[in-house]
């Protein structure tokens, strides 16, 4: 309805999607400025998420926690980079431990988006990047599920030089 | 960030479908370095231009592979570990951002339709 395109590079890591809302400018930059908006999107609908700060400046912080249907949850962080209201966001999206922190040696993933003004509406970009697979698959959080840690580790010996013939 | 990650399954049954095969895994050990031709790699099996062609689109539908055109031959190359794990990965922050946009018009809906 208004996911208008996406893109995927995974040889550089990077996600692109592209999203068109009927509202201003103003109105979408409000989703990610207000904590209360903003925790009605961020998680996915089984793992609501709740700010518990948000501290919207450059530099300003972001702490979060995503309740899950098992009771668990999953916290993260954000650091604002830059501010253009209402035009440009750009942080970084990190992984925290149980006690709400960032954790140490995770490398966050670096994100941005961009509104312009498409007609009476408003287009919005977002793109994240990231730094390698461990982290991706880090941050994603949800353990790869058996089948796939499976079948990823009979390519990987399939593909092993070592085990190539010329 | 946790994701549901709804096309796993299929995703997984399209990998073990293409391995199972013993041609199948042959191609993608011979086209890991360099790629190949699949006129080059009918000769070897001793298959038809066409039975070859069959493979690799299997290969390719698990992502397993890519094909290149160059000139007239269609060349083929393995997808490395690291790109398919990627693609996987990638997938499943699409479908997490894809979920946020419907949220977030969802918000912008409500919000529109309140007074202010």
């Amino acid at each position: 309805m208004t996911v208008i395109s996406t893109h995927k590079d995974a040889e550089n890591l990077t996600l692109t999607v592209i999203a068109e809302f009927d509202s201003t400018p103003e109105q979408v930059w409000e989703v990610w400025e207000d904590p209360r908006k903003l925790e009605q999107w961020w998680g996915p609908p089984t793992f609501p998420a709740t700010f518990i700060r948000h501290d919207f400046f450059v530099g300003g912080e972001s702490r979060y926690l995503m309740t899950g249907p098992e009771g668990e949850t999953p916290k993260g962080w954000w650091r604002i980079e830059a501010i253009d209201r209402p035009r440009r966001l750009d942080f970084a999206n990190g992984l925290a431990g149980d006690d709400g922190e960032p954790v140490p040696g995770v490398e966050p993933m670096s994100a941005y988006m961009v509104l312009e003004a498409v007609g009476s509406g408003t287009r919005m970009t977002a793109v994240t990047s990231f730094v390698d697979v461990a982290q991706m698959e880090m941050l994603l959080g949800m353990g790869m599920q058996e089948g796939m840690a499976q079948a990823i580790g009979q390519i990987d010996d399939l593909l092993s030089p070592s085990r190539s013939r010329a | 960030m946790v994701v549901e990650c709804s096309l796993t399954e299929e995703d997984v049954d399209r990998i073990f479908q293409a391995l199972a095969d013993q041609t199948r895994r042959d191609i993608l050990r011979r086209t890991i370095q360099h790629g190949e031709s699949v006129s080059v790699l009918s000769r070897r099996y001793e298959m038809s231009f066409a039975a070859v062609q069959k493979h690799v689109a299997v290969l390719e539908r698990a992502a397993l592979v890519t094909k290149e055109r160059r000139g007239r031959e269609q060349v083929v190359h393995a997808n490395r570990v690291t790109v398919r794990e990627a693609s996987i990965l990638i997938d499943a922050y699409e479908q997490l951002w894809i979920q946020r946009i419907d949220q977030i018009s969802d918000i912008l809906t409500t919000t529109e339709g309140e007074s202010k």
